[in-house]
């Protein structure tokens, strides 16, 4: 017992029986059992992977009854509540059910050990148990949502939510309310992991961009959610006693909530993107065959955004009332989130300069990513202008404007990720065709489907709305029609990816020829992830453009 | 390399201390001090929770990764509470 | 937390499901040392503490506000709570840290029966303060305390010794922080006590040693912030209005 007593922190490697010859993470054991029983971080993001997949095409379907909806000025498919309760199910699902547990969950979750060279996470009981609290968050949520559903929005806005609303409101925040402890428990996984865990060698400057961005995006996870889980207890609390915190006839300030909220909700915009950001850097490296530009920026540009993240959350809040003097710091300050998002597509642009670029499908999406963040990051900047705000405030400019950033970057982001890393979490390949198509579909039907409403809210086109005026009805359709494109892009990729399970080409451990820890051990990997705990001896991209012919 | 380990000497002392504080702000609240209670009654409570923070819960011989852990729980709380009031302490301003 | 990782190395044969136990190791599989495994566990506590902060931080901010805005009515309820209830709890509250800090020094130099006894104290303490505070509440209720239970508006708009007149929805609205933020810490405290309790039965089967001590460690992290919060909880809560001598009764 005692021999296990070491000094020092360098991790060393114990005996460890070999491994059989083709054993890996996959077929080490089956059943259901070895599944719902996991510790293993890979297993654990096949999990999260099957859930949160289930759950996209289920947000998805509302956005297809609402694209269906708008098609006629008049909403003649359905009435008008039951618009409502659609649009709220969509933004529920798709922001606490999808867009913030997809990259950390399901690619972070399989990577943050591998990347580091370690075994598993710090907790890995915890990273199980919060798979089975974000599965029953989602199963009560789904359940309120299909029972009765929600008409409060996804913001859930007080005193309509805590007064007025005679929806589900309360079972639909105890289901989001408790999968914010799993948001909670993986970020705090994730920087445990890093700060102790670390191969030897693998000092903080040597970490790859994706585990920056997953440091930083774990910040955000651990300090944001609990605000957001006292928000759902206070609306809660006022909604089942009839006290009123938030209630003005009561003395209370309905605005208050709307600060705890956006408090969460604007730097939750940050979880989604921020990984993607750090796979766009992997990925742009890669098949660039060049060293990241400026990589200490890129580091530093995660944190910037993390940490100026949380000064921003009252430009949501401009025409609710605050303070003329508080507005103009809140704008002032969200220009300034401005800089590290730049900095980082600057970076990006200056790695493929002169680079070795090969088109491949991961790269694709990646460069979908730049072009779609970078739009929706720019009107973002007229967002954050007060007076322009006033006149867009609540049209579908907002909602072009966070698509671009939640779908066209978030999203774009993780089809990039789970394209890279697809050989190594299954050791196969799939069609190169397919997946190049899946990615030209989603971006055309993506730019088709979020274009138009850039328009439409700079004419005044409200959101939420469920009829409009006649004229905009072109523009709707235009954008009825993207979307149908976008459902076949995101469909697509369902239909390959399983189908190269059965019958893609084996991979091999790099297909790509790519650096980083995580290629140099088998596809799919072994339970313990690397047979000899690996040293590192440089930093994470040492690509060389010589080499690079005989790669792709 | 364990941390070392808190002398039961030193445990006595601030547990002594704390005490002292309890009645001290305790005994504050019978003066008449008005809005001040508040202020007053913080700082001691500051004082107390910094004894509990370094020495109950060793923070004195933490690593720095719990310091950094600790810092982030206080900034990130600054910045909830600073950035609310900043809207409701200039609500009366008429700027326009 | 994840202090209790007692998992041994994963054997070969029993690959299925949780690792078996090769023997009683005290490393879990993926660690390569204690020390590793001890500092993860109590920066994964601290950093656990740090999302607890931003927890009672939104409450904190919320009654921020509304004491700047109704300063007169929150004073004047306050004034009404029972200080002396409060000021012993936050005693026996204190007691129990202490009780708890030696409970860590037991196991570190592995005095049982000490550590034993401190953990049992420390339970003990931890149920007078929840004790108590149900007396309080009662008390509370008794005296029209209540929003919404028993609360009686025409008591509020004459209230002597403050400065403006006082609204009994504010005062309500101050009564309903004050059970809020008490009941959340209650609700902390009755988890503490289940996580003493689990320290008491490892502790009886000899598993609370010098070599793994962190279990006590991690948990005690967590007791002190729950006695931090109650630190703060007095002022804002109890001592925030004038009180006299007089009030010191049950």
């Amino acid at each position: 017992m005692s021999s296990a007593i070491t000094t020092g922190f360098i991790p060393q490697a114990k005996p460890r029986p070999p491994r059989a010859p083709g054993e890996n993470y996959l077929n080490v054991a089956f059943g259901v059992r070895s599944w719902l029983f996991t510790t293993d971080h890979k297993r654990i993001a096949i999990l999260y992977l099957v859930t949160v997949t289930i759950l996209f095409f289920i947000g998805g379907a509302a956005a297809t009854v609402i694209r269906l909806n708008l098609m006629t000025p008049t909403g003649d498919l359905v009435p008008a509540d039951t618009y409502n309760k659609l649009f709220s199910a969509h933004g529920i699902i798709m922001v606490w059910f999808f867009l913030v547990p997809v990259v950390p969950t399901v690619l972070g979750n399989f990577l943050v050990p591998m990347m580091i060279g370690a075994r598993d996470l710090a907790f890995p009981k915890i990273n199980l148990l919060s798979w089975y609290v974000f599965t029953i968050g989602a199963i009560i949520t789904l359940w309120a949502l299909l029972a009765g559903g929600v008409d409060t929005g996804w913001t859930f806005y007080t005193p309509f939510s805590s007064k007025y609303a005679r929806t589900n409101v309360l079972p639909t925040m105890i289901g989001i309310f408790i999968s914010g402890f799993s948001s909670i428990m993986t970020g705090l996984n994730f920087v445990a992991t890093m700060h102790t865990m670390r191969a030897p060698g693998l000092i903080w400057w040597r970490m790859p961009l994706f585990l920056w961005a997953h440091y930083a995006a774990s910040v955000i996870l651990i300090l944001a959610t609990p605000v957001l889980a006292m928000a759902l207890i206070l609306v809660g609390v006022e909604r089942a006693w009839g006290i009123g915190i938030f209630d003005p006839e009561l003395g209370g300030d309905p605005v208050l909530f709307q600060h705890l909220f956006w408090f969460y909700s604007h730097p939750v915009v940050y979880i989604m993107l921020l990984p993607a950001m750090g796979i766009v850097s992997e990925i742009v490296t890669c098949f660039s065959r060049k060293h990241i530009f400026g990589y200490v920026f890129i580091v530093w540009s995660s944190i910037g955004i993390a940490v100026l993240g949380f000064l921003v959350w009252a430009h949501h809040m401009f025409v609710a009332g605050q303070s003329v003097y508080s507005a103009m710091i809140f704008s002032a300050l969200s220009y300034m989130v401005a800089v590290p998002s730049a900095v980082k597509v600057f970076n990006w642009t200056a790695t493929l300069y002169k680079g070795s670029i090969a088109f491949e499908t991961p790269m694709l999406f990646a460069l979908g990513f730049i072009a779609l963040f970078t739009m929706g990051g720019l009107t973002g900047l007229f967002l954050a202008a007060l007076g322009v705000d006033m006149h867009v405030h609540d049209t579908y400019f907002i909602i072009a404007h966070f698509h671009f950033i939640m779908v066209g970057g978030a999203v774009m982001g993780y089809m990039a990720g789970l394209h890279y890393w697809w050989p190594k979490m299954t050791g196969r390949m799939y069609s190169d065709f397919l997946s190049k198509l899946a990615a030209l579909i989603v971006f055309v039907g993506f730019i088709l489907t979020f274009l138009p409403q850039f328009v439409l809210g700079y004419l005044g086109m409200p959101r939420r709305y469920h009829v409009y005026p006649p004229e905009f009805q072109v523009l709707n359709v235009m954008s009825s029609a993207g979307a149908s494109i976008l459902a076949v892009g995101y469909v697509l990729p369902l239909f390959y990816l399983f189908w190269s399970l059965y019958a893609g080409k084996p991979s091999g451990p790099n297909p790509w020829g790519a650096t980083g820890l995580e290629w140099q051990t088998p596809s799919p990997p072994p339970t313990h992830n690397f047979d000899e705990t690996p040293i590192v001896t440089t930093g994470p991209y040492e690509y060389s453009m010589e080499e690079s012919a005989g790669v792709h | 390399m364990s941390e070392p380990i808190t002398q039961t000497r030193t445990y006595y002392t601030v547990f002594a201390a704390l005490i002292a504080l309890t009645l001290v702000t305790v005994f504050v609240s019978f003066l008449e001090l008005g809005a001040w209670h508040t202020t007053v009654g913080v700082l001691i409570g500051v004082v107390k929770a910094s004894l509990v923070g370094l020495f109950f819960m060793h923070l004195l011989h933490s690593s720095k990764a719990s310091w950094l852990a600790v810092l982030a729980g206080l900034f990130w709380f600054a910045i909830l509470i600073a950035l609310t009031l900043s809207d409701y302490l200039t609500r009366q301003v008429i700027a326009y | 937390m994840s202090t209790n990782e007692s998992v041994g190395a994963a054997s070969r044969a029993a690959p299925a499901g949780p690792a078996r136990h090769a023997g009683p190791t005290i490393l879990a599989h993926h660690f390569a040392s204690l020390e590793q495994q001890r500092e993860t566990a109590t920066f994964g506590m601290w950093m656990f503490l740090a999302t607890e902060v931003l927890i009672f931080g939104a409450v904190f901010t919320c009654y921020a506000v509304y004491r700047l805005r109704y300063a007169a009515d929150f004073e004047a309820a306050s004034a009404r709570l029972n200080i002396l209830i409060g000021s012993i709890n936050t005693i026996v509250l204190l007691s129990s840290s202490l009780t708890m800090a030696l409970s860590v020094h037991a196991t570190r130099v592995g005095r049982r029966q000490m550590l034993l006894t401190c953990l049992l104290l420390t339970i003990l303490l931890g149920g007078m303060f929840l004790g108590f505070k149900v007396v309080e509440y009662y008390k509370d209720y008794v005296e029209n305390l209540v929003p919404g239970l028993a609360f009686d508006p025409s008591e509020w708009t004459k209230v002597e010794g403050t400065e403006g007149p006082v609204h009994p929805q504010r005062v309500q609205l101050m009564l309903v922080f004050y059970y809020i933020m008490t009941g959340l810490h209650a609700a902390h405290m009755i988890v503490g006590m289940g996580l003493l309790i689990w320290l008491v039965v490892e502790a009886r089967k000899g598993l609370l040693t010098p070599v793994r001590y962190m279990p006590v460690e991690v948990i005690g992290l967590y007791w002190h912030f729950v006695d931090i919060v109650w630190i703060f909880l007095l002022p804002l809560l109890y001592l925030t209005g004038t009180h006299h001598v007089t009030d010191l009764h049950f």
